[in-house]
Parts: C-alpha cells; sequence; structure tokens
C-alpha cells in the first residue's frame, strides 16, 4: 500500500500514541499480509492542528463587502465574518470527535486505498444491512443523526423487524479514508469497492443508500449488480429521459409534452444547471482550488456556497447559520462548522474536489439501473423527480414517495423523516 | 500637477496611499496629509506613487512560509490545473528571492495618476511621446492582467524611433487600471459593466486633454474598447484589439450545443474545432465561476497567497507559460508575480473577479452578436496571436466589424500579447493606426 496521506498519518500515529491501538505495527504486518484486515479506527487530532486552524481563522484577510445586498456574488462577507468569529472562539471540535469516536470506526484498505468507514450493528436480530454514502460538500458527519434511528428503531416509534446494520464509509479522498494519489476513483470504482467492503463485512443480502454523490455511486452500484446486492434507495434520483436531457444541456426551453410536474422538475433543473458552476471548476481544475487547502475561510466559503432548491447557499444550511440549538434535529451551526472542520483537518478540500474531475458523465440523466430502486423525492432537493421520468429511469421501482420536509441534505436536516423513508423503502425487501 | 491630494478611497488603497504620502513628505516633494482638508475639483487629476509599507511584504513572505498545501495532483500533466510541485517551486521563490521593490520602482519611475471619474478613483499611467503630433491612445488590461502586462510596450509606442520604428509613429500613451482592480478604486455597488468603464475612459481621455485618439485592449480590453467605439466616445478615431469578438450566431449555435453549420472552411472549421475542444478541456470553468459567485471564489484568493497565485495562473493564457524557466521568454517568473503580487498587496482578488458577475448578461466575450459588433462603425482593427485563446479567422472578422481597417495574423505570441510580445505587438499598433493619424 502506499503510505497514508501526511494528514491523516499524523492522525493515525497519535492513535497509536494513545494506545487505542498501535498502527504502526499493523502498517509493518500490512506489508506482509496485505490490507483486507478491518483496523479499529480513532480520531485525536493534535491540539496544534486545533489551534493553528483558530490562528488561521483570526489572521484572515478578507476581502472587501460583495456589492449587492443578497448572495447573488457568493457567500456573504457578513455571513462569513460571523461564522469566522464563532469558528475560532467558541467551535468545539471535541464535542464531535468524541461523538464520532463513541461509534465504532474502522479502516480497511479497498483496491489499493484506506477506506475510513462507521459500522454500527444493530441488536435486532434480521436487521438489514445497508451502506450509506454522503456527497460533497459533505461527510460521514451528515449521517450521524439517521444511525440511532436505523439501528435502534424501536426507540423511535418503529418496529424491531424495521431494524438496519449500518455501514458508513468516508468516500476516497473525503473525511478519514485515503485520498487516491492517481486517477480513476469515480463512482463506478467506489461502487465496487462498497460492494467488496459488504462482502469482507461478511454481509452477503444487503441495501445501500445515498444522495448527492452517495446518489451517483448506489445508481452505479445498481448498474454493477454485485452479488448480495438487493436494492437502492436514493434520495437525488437521476431520471431525465435523454430527449429532455439533451435540452437541458442547451438550455431550451422545455421539450413539448411535458407534464405540469416535469415542467417544473424541468424549470427546476435548469435553474441548478445556473447554480452549478462550483461543479464546473472542480470538474475541470480541482488542483487550481489551493485558497481551500490553505485558507480556512476560503475552504468554509467554498463548501458552503452549494445549492439546494431554495437557495445558493443551500436556504437549509443558511438557516443552520442562525440554528444554535435544535430539539428536533434539525440542522445547526455547529454541525455545519463540525463538517466544515473535519474538512480543514484532514486538508481533504482539493482531494474531495477531485471526485468532480474523475466523473465524466451526466448529472440527473437516467442511467438504466435495472435492480430494484427506491426513491424518497425531498421537496428542498435541486429538482422534484416526477413519478413519471421516475418510473421510467428505474423499471424497478418498489417504492416512490414525496415528502413534506427536507432538502438536498436530507439525512442531515431531516433524519428521522429520512430514516422513516428508508424503512418504508426496503421493508418488502426483508425476509420474513 | 503641483499640489497631490489624498481622500478616502477603500481601506487597502488608503493604506498604501498614507505611505506614499510619508515616503513623500520625506523625500521634501509635497505635504499630502494637509491637502486632505482642501476640497479638491471632482475632475483633479492627482499625482500618484506607490509605496507599499514594509510590513504588508513582511506579512506576504509570512503568509507565504505557512502555506499549508493540499495533495499532489493525481495526474502528470496540467489538466487538474496548476500543479503542486511548479506552484511549490514558483511560491519558494516569491517568499523568499522575489523583490517587489524593483517593480514598484519601475512603476514609479513612470507618472502616474489618480482621478475620480463617477465615484471611483482610476489610477493610471500617462507618457507623453517627446515627439509632436504623437497619436494619444489608451490601453486597457484584463483578467488576470494589470498594468504591470503593458510595462514593456510604454517605451515602444512612446519613443519609435529607439525601437524600429519612425517619430511620425510615436503615441502618447495613457494605461488606466480597471475599477477594482490595482491601484484604482473598488466599486462599492454595481454596474460597472464594460459600457460604463468605456464612458468613464473617454472621461479620462477628455480631463487629459485629448480631443482626437485611439484605444486599444486585449482580454477584458477588448469589449471595453469596443463599447468605446460603439458608444463613439467624442474625439475616438478607431480602436485596435487582440481578442476580437468574431464569432458569429450559427457558429456561438454550435458552440452551444447545436449542429456545426455547413459550409465552413478549412480555417473556420479548424477554430471551431479548437474552441470545442478548449470548452470541453474546461478552459471556461474559472470565466463561468467568477461569472456567477466572485464573492465565493474571493475569500481564498484573499486569504492565501498561494490560493491566488493559482487562481491567477488557471487562466488559459497561461496553458504554456514555462512558469520561469525559459528564463528568456516574457512574461518572466518576476513579470507574473510583479503582477500576482500587485492583486495581493492591493487585495484586488475578490473586487477584480466582479467584473464577470458584472458582464454576465451579455455573455461571451468572443462572440460578435453578444458583444453586439455590429453597432461599431468606427473603423476597428485587429491584430491576431497566434497563441490566443481562440485563433479568429479573417473572414468571421469581416462579418462582425464592418469597418475593419486592419487584420492581421502575427506568428507569435498569445493571450498577453503586449507582455509577451511587446516591440511585434507595439509594431502592430503604429501599423494598424497609421491610416488614422490626423496629418498635419
Amino acid at each position: 500500500m502506499s503510505a497514508p496521506s501526511q494528514t491523516r498519518r499524523d492522525v493515525l500515529a497519535t492513535t497509536a500514541a494513545a494506545g487505542a491501538v498501535s498502527l504502526l505495527n499493523q502498517q509493518t504486518s500490512d506489508a506482509v499480509e496485505g490490507n483486507s484486515t478491518i483496523r479499529p479506527f480513532r480520531i485525536d487530532v493534535p491540539e496544534e492542528k486545533l489551534s493553528d486552524l483558530r490562528r488561521r481563522i483570526a489572521a484572515t484577510q478578507w476581502p472587501e463587502k460583495e456589492t449587492v445586498e443578497d448572495t447573488s456574488q457568493g457567500v456573504q462577507l457578513r455571513t462569513m465574518q460571523s461564522l469566522a468569529r464563532y469558528w475560532a472562539t467558541d467551535h468545539d471540535w471535541r464535542k464531535v470527535e468524541a461523538k464520532l469516536n463513541a461509534l465504532p470506526q474502522f479502516i480497511t484498505e479497498i483496491d489499493g486505498l484506506d477506506i475510513h468507514f462507521f459500522h454500527v450493528r444493530s441488536k435486532h436480530d434480521n436487521a438489514l444491512p445497508l451502506i450509506v454514502t454522503h456527497g460533497w460538500p459533505g461527510s460521514v458527519i451528515e449521517q450521524l443523526k439517521i444511525i440511532d434511528p436505523l439501528t435502534n428503531p424501536t426507540a423511535y416509534g418503529a418496529s424491531a423487524s424495521d431494524a438496519f446494520h449500518l455501514v458508513i464509509p468516508s468516500m476516497p479522498g473525503y473525511g478519514f479514508s485515503g485520498k487516491p494519489t492517481s486517477t480513476g476513483w469515480g463512482p463506478e470504482r467506489m461502487g465496487r469497492a462498497w460492494a467488496e467492503l459488504m462482502k469482507r463485512l461478511g454481509y452477503a443480502r444487503y441495501v445501500a443508500q445515498g444522495g448527492d454523490w452517495g446518489a451517483f455511486v448506489v445508481d452505479q452500484m445498481g448498474l454493477q449488480a454485485p452479488a448480495g446486492l438487493l436494492a437502492i434507495h436514493t434520495n437525488m434520483p437521476a431520471t431525465v429521459p435523454a430527449d429532455v436531457d439533451k435540452a437541458l444541456q442547451v438550455g431550451a426551453p422545455p421539450p413539448s409534452g411535458l407534464s405540469a410536474e416535469e415542467r417544473r422538475a424541468y424549470e427546476d433543473l435548469i435553474k441548478t444547471f445556473k447554480q452549478v458552476d462550483y461543479a464546473r471548476i472542480m470538474g475541470s481544475r480541482p488542483q487550481t482550488l489551493y485558497g481551500i487547502a490553505d485558507s480556512p475561510v476560503g475552504l468554509a466559503a467554498w463548501l458552503l456556497d452549494h445549492n439546494d432548491a431554495d437557495g445558493q447557499p443551500a436556504a437549509a444550511v443558511a438557516s443552520a447559520l442562525n440554528r444554535t440549538t435544535s430539539a428536533t434535529g434539525e440542522l445547526t451551526r455547529d454541525e455545519i462548522l463540525d463538517n466544515i472542520t473535519l474538512y480543514w483537518l484532514t486538508n481533504t478540500g482539493v482531494s474531495a474536489s477531485r471526485l468532480y474531475w474523475e466523473y465524466k458523465g451526466g448529472f440527473f440523466n437516467a442511467k438504466s439501473v435495472s435492480i430494484p430502486v427506491a426513491v424518497s423525492v425531498f421537496p428542498g432537493e435541486q429538482y422534484q423527480a416526477p413519478r413519471s421520468w421516475t418510473e421510467r429511469a428505474y423499471p424497478k421501482l418498489i417504492y416512490y414517495n414525496k415528502v413534506d420536509e427536507g432538502g438536498h441534505f436530507a439525512a442531515w436536516e431531516q433524519p428521522e423523516l429520512f430514516s422513516a423513508e428508508l424503512r418504508a423503502a426496503f421493508r418488502p425487501l426483508r425476509q420474513p | 500637477m503641483d499640489t497631490i491630494r489624498t481622500e478616502d478611497i477603500d481601506h487597502d488603497r488608503r493604506r498604501l496611499l498614507g505611505a506614499a504620502a510619508k515616503g513623500i513628505v520625506a523625500a521634501g516633494a509635497a505635504s499630502l496629509l494637509p491637502a486632505q482638508s482642501v476640497a479638491a475639483p471632482d475632475d483633479a487629476i492627482r499625482p500618484f506613487r506607490i509605496n507599499v509599507p514594509e510590513a504588508d511584504l513582511v506579512d506576504l513572505r509570512r503568509r507565504i512560509i505557512a502555506t499549508r498545501w493540499p495533495d499532489r495532483e493525481t495526474v502528470n500533466d496540467r489538466s487538474q490545473g496548476t500543479p503542486l510541485a511548479k506552484l511549490q517551486e514558483l511560491v519558494r521563490y516569491w517568499g523568499t528571492d522575489y523583490d517587489w521593490r524593483k517593480v514598484e520602482a519601475t512603476l514609479n519611475a513612470l507618472p502616474q495618476f489618480v482621478t475620480t471619474i463617477d465615484d471611483v478613483d482610476i489610477h493610471f499611467i500617462h507618457v507623453r511621446s517627446n515627439h509632436p503630433n504623437a497619436l494619444p491612445v489608451i490601453v486597457t488590461h484584463g483578467w488576470p492582467g494589470s498594468v504591470i502586462e503593458q510595462l514593456k510596450i510604454i517605451d515602444p509606442l512612446t519613443n519609435p524611433t529607439a525601437h524600429g520604428g519612425r517619430a511620425e509613429d510615436a503615441f502618447d500613451v495613457v494605461v488606466p487600471s480597471l475599477p477594482g482592480y490595482g491601484f484604482s478604486g473598488k466599486p462599492t455597488g454595481t454596474g460597472w459593466d464594460p459600457d460604463h468603464i468605456a464612458r468613464a475612459w473617454a472621461e479620462l481621455m477628455k480631463r487629459l486633454g485629448y480631443t482626437r485618439y485611439v484605444a486599444q485592449g486585449g482580454d477584458w480590453g477588448t469589449p471595453i474598447s469596443s463599447a468605446m467605439a460603439r458608444q463613439r466616445a467624442a474625439g475616438l478615431l478607431g480602436i485596435h484589439i487582440n481578442l476580437p469578438a468574431t464569432v458569429p450566431p450559427e457558429v456561438a449555435a454550435a458552440l452551444a450545443g447545436g449542429p456545426v453549420p455547413a459550409g465552413l472552411s478549412d480555417k473556420e472549421r479548424a477554430v471551431v474545432e479548437a474552441l470545442m475542444i478548449s470548452g470541453k478541456n474546461g478552459n471556461l470553468a474559472y470565466f463561468t465561476m467568477m461569472t456567477a459567485r466572485p464573492q465565493t471564489v474571493g475569500y481564498g484568493a484573499t486569504d492565501s497567497p498561494a490560493g491566488l497565485a493559482a487562481w491567477v495562473l488557471v487562466h488559459p493564457g497561461f496553458a504554456e507559460w514555462s512558469y520561469g524557466d525559459d528564463t528568456g521568454k516574457s512574461p518572466t517568473r518576476d513579470d507574473v508575480l510583479d503582477n500576482i503580487t500587485l492583486y495581493w498587496l492591493t487585495n484586488t482578488a475578490t473586487s477584480a473577479a466582479r467584473l464577470y458577475w458584472e458582464n454576465g448578461a451579455r455573455g461571451s466575450v468572443i462572440v460578435a452578436a453578444a458583444q453586439r459588433t455590429a453597432e461599431i462603425a468606427l473603423p476597428v482593427a485587429i491584430t491576431v496571436f497566434p497563441e490566443d485563446v481562440y485563433r479568429p479567422p479573417e473572414t468571421w472578422a469581416r462579418r462582425a466589424y464592418r469597418n475593419l481597417i486592419y487584420f492581421n495574423e502575427v506568428n507569435k505570441g498569445g493571450h498577453f500579447a503586449a507582455w509577451e510580445q511587446p516591440e511585434l505587438f507595439s509594431a502592430e499598433l503604429r501599423a494598424a493606426f497609421r491610416s488614422l493619424r490626423p496629418t498635419h
């Protein structure tokens, strides 16, 4: 295997020093026996990294204010300055670090790359194994609030027969997974790696779920149909018919013959394609983004500027920045900063961007997935996949539901609702 | 001018001006501070000198040394952007041996001024020729450039006899910094698009007393010079542009995903194919990103010197740049760092990016219809530099500009033509404008 990245090695070395597990010895033995072993993992970021982060935030050189009174030029200066102030003074990484370390975390090498993942088994018999994949600008932190509802459904008003064993990997180049040093780690290869991961964990029958890049990964898994994969659930379905997609790519007016629902989806997509220049630059020149590796504020602004149906930055994220506490699981400022801080501490701003460069396919176009597929449509998602398109795109559609709340970061925004959707979506696949 | 004034501008430039004032005071030239209480006439032209505080240079070097780098790109070419090793080498030099004071002295050796137009301070270099009847020319830079791009053409244009030209080819040269760029002020409201800048340039030339002049530009300088022509700026005789908007409607449609039109010549087809490949390779992503989200892209480029350098170098005009390894080739490593350092010291990464946002609705700078070239009646001269981002065919140029008085494709030079090939560029301006010179 190749040496882990500098950042992760620092973290790993600290872990070793903390006596949780000796990774250095592990590396030696890896050379002998290969790395298909599954090694426990803990996070312990050196204090020096946290003080360096605070120092950098305090020393930020700022641009002047945007020349408009809205978000039409990007993330507003006052938003960034207020967030930076809180980040440097009151945000506490150790809290989320403790939360992550309270969960069983592991690393295993697949296809030459270290893959970090949570693996939380339900106490219920016959729980259905489920692998959930995050996207950009997210991480495993997006999925933290669905872990208990999915593994422990009886505590949430659901039945024991709805329980899942949960696997939540960090994508290559993201979080505590390794950073690819050569090309090829697109959604296709990730799909194969996830199948290998589930196999290694001994799961012979399982399901997969994803939104954002996770949706691309589960679509690829659906196309690859690895042994044991029963079905996928996606909250960012790729349903756009070929002729419609063609019109979309040139920004044409809606093709004739669309239903009202399809027409609305078309218009949402036109709008979305006007808000994805971040994807274009990461898709073509990810290495140019040195500023997000060197500047915490540069990184934060970059990660905040992802759109949803209601805004860019996403309305759900913008409102979270004003929410300091949440009784019902809604997204808070601390969670937004937990995720950004994870990118910072692992120095993965650029490596995460490369996923856009790796992927050369279409975005929302139907991809001919032939295994059973379940779809939840969240109202704040970039577009509302119409049932008509969804049925055509996924001929074995086993579940389609439009819910009332939640958006692009569905698991993060509406963890209970999201979990309820997964229970309902996968219920028909469970063995009696 | 015998009085020097300063006033409230933006914070960064005020610091520089303050320091400049101290420098000048120390030199006994004039006292800037008392002048603040004297109301300046709105159209006053104030001398300007640069004197960056040493603390700013120390801070820059400190930030460079503290750069946190990403991991290496996963390819062995430039297809993911500026390669890590090349940028590290450049930035290492920037933080150690590079000397801003050299270019500062070069700039200060030229007559520099500031004048307020439409509430924004416009910085410019103004060099008059020794030759009588020199033709005034206003030369406009683009992004990611600055007046530093034009330094090497000033002597050839003002002093042609020292460069193989004739006295009657002399120019009086005006080189302004765009609003939001370099030592010009930063607009605090919207509306400073190329059309607005064009009107400001006309006002500038009027303030300088020029009643008959020409305009030149590449990159953003092209839409600005073209807008001056479209607006029939008083006294403007004609323009020379080196990134002309020639792409005809049917080709623009093809580039947007439509069918490739029939009946193209081999040369035209080659240009279409090159443009399509360039688009596929992602060469326009920086353009659309700054058009859409200048503030978002600005934070990292404002806070990180390495981030700024890489963002400047993302421009396809640098695609073949050797990072200074080819020491005989202009721009040199120092030239490029002079320009990047100017952006850094004036904190203009974000304000400069906003010009793309301002242009937003107008769209492509190379499409004739988008730039409304059909409305230009004044004489237009074009030089095509072969390594520029596209090589407009003469057939398209003739369709786009009905009063095309000069079209020449030269055999070397690229997007930063004045910077790369100053002598050739200057010779082109002499030839292009010869027929427009008033006879005396």
